[in-house]
């Protein structure tokens, strides 16, 4: 009796129940059909005054990451090798706040976290192109970023009245090296940046960025909610001096600004020049969008097929207690511990192919039917759709071996079924409804094996953008892997005591 | 592997319960062996510790010199019927058979030689859940056979068969002795064993009361008693214990004579002209020799406390 045979033997008792196969059916048509219920039934539009307009795409980044990519750009073009450095004496800037009068502007002055200015490469003035920058923030110091999704922290010190910073970005081929001085003349190396495959003929220069004020406020309902606001950074630059081949002109960019219905600009930034200062205002922010939409959303059946899997998986070791039938199976396999993890196998197995099949199926159809609703979703690399498609199946499955060991536990289905749906589904829908301090959410979902849903996940938390980073926008404490770590935690060890209940008891 | 069972020295407690009490007996092949005791005796845990279901305090038991926890293809040693409605409902016959096959790497020609063997390639696929007592006996004894096992252990398997279906378990059974296999059928109705057990293991309360082959059994109960039917009751009576019998009367015509064979209670009475209408030699049943036999069991446990 191999192992091989006990395993064919349980898939042979699945697939022979016909209530079992038709629930397996079941947890793929739920993903399916209320995925592609949810993208039929959302649509989009925007207007512009009183027209209607499709809603406007954000731009892709160099890597295909949907980007913000707004900020004032003072350049002029250097053709090969080069550098550029300056100093950056202050940091001004006006933040509007919540109306204290409804309807009456509230503006006051000051600077958000991760207002930033300094120096920029950039391989075009187009929104979206690659770009390394050495920047001083007005509260995270001096920062290294490129492409949007990559930030190195450098000195904690960023300027004050009487102590400025001195910044300079060098390009040797498609190398970028970012480097910091108190005085300008001891350096020090706040990072490097390889952009591939940057042409010869780049953009370089000063920029300055003020991301919207991002304030959380508390519902009615509990849970939180985040509202954004204007705000805009003007930074105070001198001692500017460029190396290497250039045209010797400024010109100035205000990427990716709005235009209103009149054709002006919606808050513009503005360079203000006096001598060798430069004053340069702007708007916006450098960085990967995190308010789009991500792939994961279209799983919404997820949690209507994780129920009917805990069904299916909890009866499949339940119905043979109900009938006596593990008698039997015990006979045919008397090495107890075998048999519950060739159930544990197949049932994981089956639900696995089944949740497979659902998301894989869903997941791009979905985002093709939204696209053409006009919405838009975050675009992610295929080897991390594989993982939400995947990880979704691996939530289904796991979450039934864990039902199956529950039923192992209990022997009886109803007592099994509870548990399941109380420490996996329950867990979840709390946490992502919005309804619980974000704490509380948070601590639900690393401490449960709900903590698995993380491995949907498709867009990190980035540490150098302020977003609502809360599970009910669909970012989880735990990393995607570490989630799922902790469900597969549980899983083993129900599946652990129920074998040695197994063993210690007769049948 | 030889085809034997070896029960030696079972102790269990369920709770405060005793249900065995140092069960002792070995199984042999070539033979029918019923294992018979009233509800409650042992008989079904017996069996449960020897297809390694339960564990037993003390003792061990072993199927072919063998725990059988140990077996690798256990329904190739040993084929049990231990419960006919341990069915999943929705399942069909065959399908229930298929993964039990499947579990010992048999394929589905094995599955299908059983059905034919008990007679249900008709309903094969059929759900289960829809069977008669008696089709879910066929199922089980046909799970039980699946692997061609040297042993066999049926736990009550004549229970809801009907008169024709008896008849045909009680052949099938004996066939499969006379294939030289061990064969432990239990019942707590020893009639249904009649003609089919040739070695009976009689247990109660834990132990075993009796381990005798049925022959001995009925003889020793029978015992030498002639039941007589006469007219002339007294004339009998004078003549018979004249000769050394003992007589008694029973009903109003009819003597109850022991102590001498029919064939000399007959010439007895015909030499001294004694007319008599029937003369019959008493053969106990397995029925009154088992009952004898566990009344004193139930007398001696008495005794003992």
């Amino acid at each position: 009796m191999s192992f091989r045979h006990v395993l064919l033997a349980e898939w042979t008792k699945l697939r022979t129940v016909r209530g079992w196969v038709a629930g397996l059916v079941a947890v793929s048509l739920a993903v399916i059909g209320l995925g592609l219920l949810f993208a039929t039934g959302s649509t989009s539009s925007c207007s512009k005054g009183k027209v209607e307009v499709p809603c406007p795409t954000p731009p892709l980044g160099p890597d295909g990451t949907a980007v913000e990519d707004r900020f004032y750009f003072v350049s002029m073009p250097l053709d090969g090798n080069g550098s550029i450095t300056a100093r950056v004496n202050s940091m001004t800037g006006q933040i509007r706040l919540p109306d204290a009068t409804p309807g009456v502007r509230n503006v006051v002055s000051g600077t958000v976290p991760w207002a930033k200015a300094g120096l920029m490469v950039k391989e075009s003035t187009e929104q979206g192109a690659a770009y390394a920058a050495v920047m001083v923030t007005a509260a995270h110091g001096v920062r290294m970023q490129h492409d949007f999704t990559h930030d190195v922290a450098g000195g904690a010190q960023g300027v004050a009245s009487g102590r400025p910073r001195w910044l300079r970005l060098s390009r040797t081929q498609d190398t970028i090296t970012g480097e910091e001085s108190p005085d300008g003349k001891r350096w020090t190396k706040v990072g490097t940046a390889r952009l591939e495959g940057l042409p010869a003929k780049v953009r370089i220069g000063l920029f300055a960025a003020s991301p919207g004020d991002v304030r959380v406020e508390t519902n009615p309902l509990g849970g939180t909610a985040a509202a954004g606001r204007f705000s805009e950074v003007t930074a105070l630059v001198d001692e500017v001096s460029v190396s290497g081949t250039t045209s010797g002109t400024w010109a100035q960019n205000d990427i990716g600004v709005d235009y209103d219905v009149d054709g002006t600009p919606h808050h513009p930034g503005r360079l203000v020049r006096s001598g060798g200062t430069f004053a340069i205002t702007g708007v916006g922010d450098i960085a990967p969008n995190t308010t789009e939409g991500t792939v994961e959303r279209t799983l919404t059946g997820l949690l209507i097929a994780l129920v009917v899997a805990i069904v299916v998986a909890v009866l499949f070791v339940t119905a043979e207690y109900r009938r006596g039938l593990m008698r039997t199976t015990l006979l045919a396999s008397p090495r107890r511990g075998r048999v519950l993890v060739a159930k544990a196998v197949v049932a994981g197995g089956v639900t696995f192919v089944a949740g497979l099949v659902g998301a894989a199926v869903t997941v791009p159809l979905a985002v093709r039917i939204l696209r053409g609703n006009g919405i838009f979703t975050l675009p992610v690399d295929p080897l991390t759709q594989v993982r939400v498609v995947a990880g979704a199946a691996g939530v289904l499955a796991v979450s039934a071996v864990l039902a199956l060991a529950l039923g192992a536990l209990f022997r009886r289905s109803a007592p099994a079924v509870i548990v399941a749906i109380v420490v996996v589904v329950v867990p979840y829908v709390l946490a992502t409804a919005s309804i619980l301090p974000d704490e509380v959410a948070r601590w639900l979902l690393r401490v449960t094996p709900a903590a698995g849903f993380a491995i949907q996940q498709s867009v990190p938390a980035y540490e150098h953008v302020i977003s609502h980073y809360v599970p009910a926008m669909g970012y989880f404490p735990l990393p995607p892997w570490g989630g799922f770590a902790v469900l597969c935690a549980y899983a083993a060890l129900a599946l652990g005591l129920a074998v040695r209940r197994l063993n210690g008891r007769d049948a | 592997m030889e085809a034997t069972i070896e029960v030696a020295g079972l102790r269990k407690h369920f709770g405060r319960t005793t249900a065995l009490d140092g069960m002792t007996f070995t199984v042999l092949p070539g033979q029918v062996t019923g294992f018979v005791g009233p509800n409650g005796a042992g008989k079904s845990t017996t069996m449960r510790v020897v297809l390694g279901l339960d564990a037993p305090d003390e003792g061990h038991a072993l199927v072919g010199g063998r725990p059988y926890r140990s077996l690798r293809r256990p329904l190739a040693h040993v084929g049990a019927l231990l419960d006919a409605g341990a069915l999943q409902p929705a399942r069909t016959a065959r399908d229930h058979l298929l993964w039990l096959a499947h579990s010992q790497g048999l394929g589905a020609g094995r599955v299908d030689e059983v059905l034919a063997l008990v007679g249900l390639e008709e309903v094969a696929r059929r759900r289960a859940g829809g069977f008669s007592l008696g089709m879910r006996q066929r199922l089980g004894i046909a799970a039980a056979l699946l692997g061609d096992p040297p042993v066999l252990m049926l736990d009550e398997p004549f229970n809801g068969l009907d008169p024709e279906g008896i008849v045909w378990i009680r052949g099938l059974l004996r066939s499969l002795a006379a294939e030289g296999r061990a064969v432990l059928v239990s019942s707590h109705l020893m009639s249904e064993l009649e003609d089919t057990a040739g070695h009976l293991v009689v247990v109660g309360r834990g132990r075993v009361v009796a381990d005798v082959a049925v022959s001995e059994l009925i003889a020793a109960a029978s015992a030498d008693r002639v039941t007589l039917r006469t007219a002339d009751r007294s004339a009998a009576m004078s003549v018979l214990a004249g000769a050394g019998a003992t007589v008694a009367a029973s009903e109003r015509d009819t003597l109850v004579v022991s102590g001498m064979a029919a064939g000399s209670v007959v010439r007895l009475l015909g030499a001294h002209q004694v007319p008599f209408s029937e003369v019959s030699a008493h053969r106990a049943t397995l029925e009154e020799a088992y009952l004898e036999l566990t009344r004193d069991a139930v007398e001696f446990k008495g005794a003992a406390r």
